[in-house]
């Protein structure tokens, strides 16, 4: 009875204990793939060095002690490194609060001058949709942005807005989802839904994202699972291209 | 001057009761619900039914005072409905303000820091409320208003026209919607950009609605009910779901040509796409041909909760984007889990339902005390008070 009960608290005690290292990232099957190649990143793979610029708003970098290794970014780069053994990889954040696509678009020349990055993820929608931006000049911004990335080197990942239960009626942001979705269609660059993988964690109970919280800890713990699934994608469209380039040889 | 039909359409009143209550269940994010509107479905969506519809009884309404009475009465009357429009918007505006800046006070959470960024504006109420009372700052889904009050402001000179020359009117209704889109008219909104539901767009609808009412309907109704028109219309709602279905089930979107993907997209509801209009027409054909003008069941108590709610469409519409509001509170206080989104979704359906059998009720025991004021046949629920 006594060695039960011992036995029963050592499970309730190492239940969480096991329960924390391994994340339950997990989303349903195709929603993190890539739907296009990524020539670049295969080749900065195969040279062993892999430069990476991460371009945003304030939902890309989180704010407190040690903010930039635990958002997603630096999670990122951890979790790259980890699946390239061999390979530098690096990720620079460009991440300013409030910044529109308009306004980004304006800095990409500045950045791939400064970092010739073989991949940028762009996310953004949010703050455009916050400051009622019309969501065709977010489009056209966001076409001619991918598309100075591509003359200039980089491959692209967009990313869309998270999934905020307690302001989704007070963001529209469906308009600015769908041009996202449009634009990574037309210029064949693979989208992030970053939303759609925070709608599936809060319906599938991964995550409370109706919490109200001061702390930092889920905030981390999501940033870490974007790190992974980014880091997934980026395999996923390097695989892709060479498959694509054996296909083709 | 054409005659002016003096029996009410129940089926409109169907329509734009079921139109009311699909618009509520649209506006509660995240909704399991809401899979069963149709803008899952194809390309248009309840708006565009509930702006026609708004748009044929109106003309209904005050084409006939126009006629009988005059331009100046008729115009008085129209305008006397854009001021309490205005008002039911600034009163549902109260209400978003308050929810909002509740939650601004409440919520806290590191993640969304820049969601957050949506509260700004309480912070300049001096600015904010300005706009918001010019129609400039629109909280998002409270747009359906702003378009309703411009159009009405805009109505009296268009039935004046339609009374004497529909098929011009038609013309220019046209012509505007083809101006906007060549040159890219639209209002301005606050803090930037432009209205969501374009006036010079959506003025179409609403003008078309106007024009089937003031005889346009009996011109039009052998072609509408054409087996060659029938037909088309299905194969198009057929083509246009088969398009829908590739938005929800990625891998099959390399089934739709590109060059029909880029001719296409994006379908834009801001300026009311052709392919929206057209995907409305194909519904509007089908309900037609198939809902005949004296169905038995449009009597029934089976359709009577939809038609009382179209009945009074302005009420039920306001009451539903509260409703709505009042749900997505519920769902984030309480809980987001499917029981509870099917609770709000219900509840909030036949409190619109209760809402508009007082209506009635109300009316029908003023309606004895004033004696035959208005005649039943010309009655303007919905569109005059």
């Amino acid at each position: 009875m006594t060695r039960a009960v011992i036995a029963l608290l050592g499970l309730l005690l190492a239940g969480p204990a096991l329960a924390e290292p391994e994340l339950a990232c997990q989303v349903p099957e195709g929603l993190v793939q890539a739907d296009f190649a990524m020539p670049r990143v295969a080749d900065a793979i195969a040279a062993k060095s892999l430069e990476i610029a991460v371009m945003g708003s304030a939902s890309s970098a989180l704010t407190g002690t040690g903010g930039a290794s635990k958002s997603y970014p630096g999670r990122f780069e951890a979790a790259l490194a980890a699946d390239l053994p061999g390979v530098t990889v690096r990720v620079s954040t460009y991440a300013k609060p409030r910044h529109s696509a308009a306004e980004m678009q304006g800095e990409i020349p500045a950045i791939l001058s400064a970092q010739k990055p073989a991949l940028v993820i762009w996310q953004t929608g949010t703050a455009d949709a916050i400051r009622g931006i019309d969501p065709e000049d977010f489009r056209f911004a966001l076409d001619e942005g991918v598309e100075a990335l591509r003359k200039g080197g980089a491959d692209t990942i967009l990313m869309n807005m998270q999934f905020s239960p307690r302001t989704e009626s007070m963001i529209a942001l469906s308009a600015y989802a769908d041009a996202m979705r449009f634009v990574a269609l037309q210029q064949s660059v693979n989208l992030f839904d970053r939303f759609a993988v925070m709608k599936h964690w809060n319906e599938a109970g991964v995550f409370d994202l109706n919490a109200a919280t001061k702390k930092m800890d889920m905030a981390e713990r999501v940033h870490e699972c974007f790190g992974r699934l980014l880091a997934r994608l980026v395999l996923d469209g390097a695989a892709l291209t060479r498959q694509e380039r054996k296909a083709n040889d | 001057m054409p005659p002016v039909p003096t029996e009410r359409d129940l089926r409109l009143d169907l329509f734009r009761g079921l139109a009311l209550w699909l618009i509520f269940l649209d506006h509660i994010p995240s909704n399991v619900v809401s899979w069963i509107t149709i803008r899952n479905y194809g390309f248009s969506d309840a708006t565009e039914i509930f702006v026609f519809i708004s748009g044929y009884t109106a003309a209904f309404v005050y084409g006939a005072t126009m006629r009988d009475r005059g331009f100046v009465v008729a115009a008085a009357r129209v305008l006397r409905r854009a001021w309490q429009v205005y008002v039911a918007h600034i009163f549902l505006f109260t209400i978003y303000m308050a929810e909002i800046a509740y939650v601004a006070a409440s919520f806290e959470n590191p993640l969304y820091a820049e969601e957050m960024g949506v509260f700004e504006f309480l912070k300049q109420p001096d600015v904010t409320l300005v706009q918001a009372l010019l129609l400039k700052f629109k909280p998002a889904n409270m747009d359906v208003l702003p378009l309703y009050i411009v159009l009405l402001a805009f109505f009296p000179p268009y039935i004046w026209l339609l009374l004497r020359q529909p098929t011009l009117a038609l013309f220019v209704s046209v012509a505007v919607y083809a101006v906007a889109w060549e040159f890219g008219i639209n209002l301005p909104a606050y803090p930037s950009g432009h209205w969501v539901f374009n006036p010079f767009a959506w003025q179409l609808l609403f003008c078309f609605g106007a024009w089937c009412a003031l005889g346009g309907m009996t011109r039009i109704g052998d072609i509408i009910k054409s087996p060659w028109v029938v037909s088309l219309a299905i194969l198009y709602l057929i083509a246009c779901f088969a398009i829908v279905l590739t938005w929800y089930v990625p891998p099959w979107t390399r089934w739709v040509p590109k060059s029909l993907a880029e001719w296409m997209y994006p379908i834009d509801k801001t300026n009311l796409d052709v392919l929206r209009v057209a995907h409305f027409f194909a519904l509007a054909v089908l309900a037609i041909r198939f809902v005949p003008p004296h169905w038995p069941a449009l009597k029934s108590p089976w359709l009577r909760p939809a038609v009382v709610c179209g009945q009074h469409s302005l009420e039920i519409f306001c009451l539903g984007v509260f409703l709505a509001f009042a749900a997505h509170f519920a769902m984030a206080e309480l809980s987001d889990g499917i029981p509870m989104q099917v609770f709000v979704s219900v509840s909030g359906v036949v409190l619109m339902i209760a809402a508009a059998a007082l209506m009635s009720w109300y009316k029908q025991i003023e309606g004895r005390h004033s004696g035959s004021r208005s005649k039943p046949t010309a009655d303007p629920a919905g569109s005059s008070s």
